[in-house]
């Protein structure tokens, strides 16, 4: 299906970051936004703010970011997209309600602007140091997918991309933004609503009497039905069986939670998705995501003329991890270099996929700044003697 | 029921009638139903339901008015009185 | 009044409470003198009554006993995470208004874990019908402290006895400005029907606190006897006061339980100031968030 118009502002714009991700969500059919102020977020939500009741959207600001997250899981049984925004605290007080999204199958979309952390932290200044958080965040065993835009054209590209794969799938995803791409103003091309793909909420055909909520037949993503259409459905937290009744047993957990994680591993395929530049005889590959891919590719240049032969890999979708891929490239480089806004979290993934194969060398920075490429370019040339 | 006088409409008047219908399985024996019965017409037996519990037995059949008072305090949904044919007013000066 | 709902027949032998309740996952998981079946009974009771469209009704409940209601009655319902079943609520009518939406819940989850919740969604007069069962202790954890316990009972995180002061809940429902502020015991089966079917039928930030029996823990940890004792208890200190000041019906432990109507005012609404707002400030502007919702079909 073609965008909704409504939501659409075609033309060629001079956006920041989080304006851009705003800007994302409604031309992708959102229209319900529940969220809390926090830095560097906030532009996001006030963008939407002042566009939405031009478009029969809601946004409404709500006491905390676990009502906020609470609010766009409920909106979203309602049929109605929704997308909620924050940084590093209040993603770590999402956490909960994010796992309710996952248990309970609802599409939804979770923006966090990293900042630097832990904590309070550097509340107006970069940091990437929530990726790992964004897979295991909340308890239990379950998956989600993350997205990382390098750019505010890219923050309005993924959003979409996140609106979908979150229909496709039944399932929240995040879009792990970070705080320069986010308050980065740069050239923003919307293009016309029948030019943007939009997968839209797809409702059941079954009727109320033969519909149950978690059936999936054979298949990974069970059908949708709101409230509010008859269906007199019922949907919990509690591990459930088809018809969404909790249900107490080992045999019910294995199905339940095993297809909730197998939903996205098994289709991990066609979800990943990464930028690869002159990877083929390459020695040395430089693995980077968000704002650090931009850095990482000047560092890239110092160092190839210093006579490395380094090929490029960013990381477009962060989770599920591209593992198949870099295993490959792991047979043929010494090394991957990972500079990463944080004291190193994907190159543990980076390790894991490489199996020994090749090195993984973290690049961290503590946060607050993103890395000099000279240092990139150094650790490079270094990796390759 | 005694009146100070015949009411205008007595002729129109009827007293309704109930009779009690309990599902005894899903009785737990709580006694709501007949501490709070107006017209005692439960009280509780010493039978044992699946459960093990005591369920309420109806021992004044006659006295039930259909007020539905035990089907709506009962918390396991194990009781409930359905209407039988009403019957016309007296005047006995027996309580009734 | 065995009245079969239009179009559902109930058998002879069925309890008249069937149509609106999940019967394949009866019995319920309540204890034996429990007061929350009778509280059900009473809501279905004010739905049928009030023949409110059940398609469009949706409960939401949190997590607690009380909390298990949403599973067990047949209408849209939401089982969500412990505390945040009022913003979930919110989600839902602020994505769908057309909905007639309840949250039915207990004391612990929504002014303890809940409350910043409660108060912000009363504050702002969203258009939630909140029934909250207060039995004076968590019970479905194995009997710990609440909010409302009362100074002096005992609980298993207060074993010599809660010194805590406890919430007055149609006073704080009152203060944050709700529309409909009622307290009724599960023994008043008749009023808080009828309680239920006034909420059904108003708007605004509607809140209906009902007093149970929690048998197996508060009863027990207290000495207090079973669910009986309890119900004894309402029906002789339970005193009917419609239209108290709010300010004065708190509850002591084992004292008089001032039951009514305390609050019934119109009031704007959150979604009828967000339209009078935006229709006045932006004219032909403003779209609103259609009553059927916000899905977009291609």
């Amino acid at each position: 299906m073609h965008a909704v118009p409504s939501g659409v502002l075609t033309g060629v714009h001079y956006l920041d970051g989080d304006f851009a991700c705003g800007e994302g969500a409604m031309a992708a059919g959102c229209r319900f936004v529940a969220g809390y102020p926090i830095t560097p977020s906030t532009e996001v939500v006030e963008r939407i703010a002042r566009r939405f009741p031009m478009m029969g959207g809601v946004f409404i600001q709500m006491e905390d970011e676990l009502a906020s997250m609470a609010a766009i899981v409920g909106a979203s049984w309602t049929g109605t997209k929704s997308m909620t925004v924050t940084s590093g605290p209040g993603f770590s007080l999402m956490m909960e309600n994010i796992g309710l999204a996952a248990m309970m199958e609802t599409p939804c979309v979770v923006v966090n602007v990293q900042r630097a952390g832990p904590s309070t932290g550097l509340p107006t200044m970069v940091g990437q140091g929530d990726m790992m958080q964004a897979r295991w965040g909340s308890h239990g065993d379950y998956a989600i997918i993350a997205l990382c835009p390098q750019s505010p054209q890219e923050a309005f590209d993924l959003t979409v991309d996140a609106f979908n794969l979150s229909e496709q799938y039944r399932v929240p995803v995040l879009i792990m933004m970070d705080e320069c791409v986010g308050h980065m103003t740069e050239k923003v091309v919307i293009p016309t609503a029948d030019r943007i793909e939009v997968v839209p909420r797809t409702l059941t055909a079954k009727s109320p009497a033969e519909y149950w909520p978690y059936q999936t037949n054979g298949g990974m993503v069970p059908e949708f039905a709101r409230a509010g259409d008859g269906y007199r459905f019922h949907t919990t937290g509690l591990t459930h069986d088809e018809r969404g009744y909790p249900a107490m047993s080992v045999e019910c957990q294995e199905r339940c939670v095993r297809r909730l994680v197998e939903k996205i591993r098994s289709n991990a395929d066609r979800i990943v998705r990464f930028e690869e530049e002159e990877t083929d005889g390459a020695d040395v590959v430089v693995v980077a995501y968000g704002i650090t891919a931009r850095v990482a590719r000047a560092g890239m240049e110092l160092a190839r003329k210093r006579g490395v032969k380094v090929g490029f890999f960013r990381l477009v979708v962060a989770w599920p991890f591209p593992e198949r891929r870099i295993r490959e490239l792991a047979g043929g480089v010494k090394a991957f270099v990972v500079p990463e806004i944080n004291c190193g979290q994907m190159v543990l993934e980076v390790e894991r996929s490489a199996a020994g194969k090749a090195a993984a060398i973290s690049l961290p920075h503590a946060g607050g700044g993103v890395h000099e490429p000279e240092r990139i370019a150094e650790a490079l040339v270094e990796a390759v003697k | 029921m005694r009146y100070w006088r015949r009411p205008l409409d007595f002729d129109r008047m009827h007293v309704p009638h109930g009779a009690v219908r309990i599902i005894a399985d899903r009785c737990k024996g709580c006694a709501f139903c007949v501490e709070y019965c107006p017209r005692d017409v439960l009280e509780m037996s010493r039978d044992f339901n699946r459960k093990g519990y005591h369920p309420p037995k109806v021992v004044k059949a006659d006295e039930c008015v259909n007020c539905n008072l035990c089907e709506m305090i009962c918390p396991e949904f194990a009781i409930f009185s359905v209407p039988l044919e009403e019957s016309p007013c007296t005047l006995s000066p027996q309580a009734s | 009044m065995s009245t079969a709902l239009e179009g559902t027949e109930v058998r002879p032998d069925e309890h008249p409470i069937a149509p609106f309740m999940r019967m394949d996952r009866m019995p319920h998981i309540w204890c034996p003198e429990c007061g929350l079946g009778t509280v059900v009974k009473c809501f279905a009771a004010a739905l049928e009554e009030t023949k409110v469209d059940l398609d469009k009704l949706a409960i939401v409940s949190g997590i607690g006993c009380t909390g298990r209601t949403a599973g067990y009655m047949k209408l849209d319902g939401f089982h969500s995470t412990h505390g945040r079943a009022i913003p979930f609520a919110t989600g839902l009518k602020l994505g769908r208004p057309e909905l007639l939406v309840t949250v039915f819940s207990g004391d612990g989850d929504l002014v303890g874990i809940g409350g910043n919740h409660f108060i912000h969604a009363a504050r702002r007069n969203m258009d939630l019908f909140v029934i909250l069962v207060n039995n004076f202790i968590y019970g479905m954890t194995g009997g710990q402290n609440a909010p409302t316990t009362p100074i002096e009972a005992r609980s298993s995180t207060m074993p010599f006895g809660n010194f805590e002061r406890a919430f007055n809940l149609p006073h704080l429902a009152a203060s944050c400005g709700a529309s409909y502020v009622a307290r009724w015991t599960c023994l008043h089966v008749r009023r808080l029907s009828k309680a239920f079917g006034e909420g059904l039928n108003r708007k605004g930030f509607r809140f209906v606190e009902v007093i149970a029996p929690c048998p197996t823990l508060y009863a027990r940890l207290n000495k207090l006897g079973g669910g009986l004792d309890l119900m004894r208890f309402y029906h002789d200190d339970a005193e009917v006061r419609n239209g108290a000041d709010t300010r004065e019906v708190g509850i002591a432990y084992q004292q008089k339980i001032i039951c009514g109507k305390f609050v019934d005012e119109e009031k704007p609404t959150f979604l009828e100031m967000m339209h009078a707002h935006y229709r006045r400030i932006l004219g032909e502007k403003y779209v609103p968030m259609p009553p059927e919702g916000g899905l977009l079909r291609g």
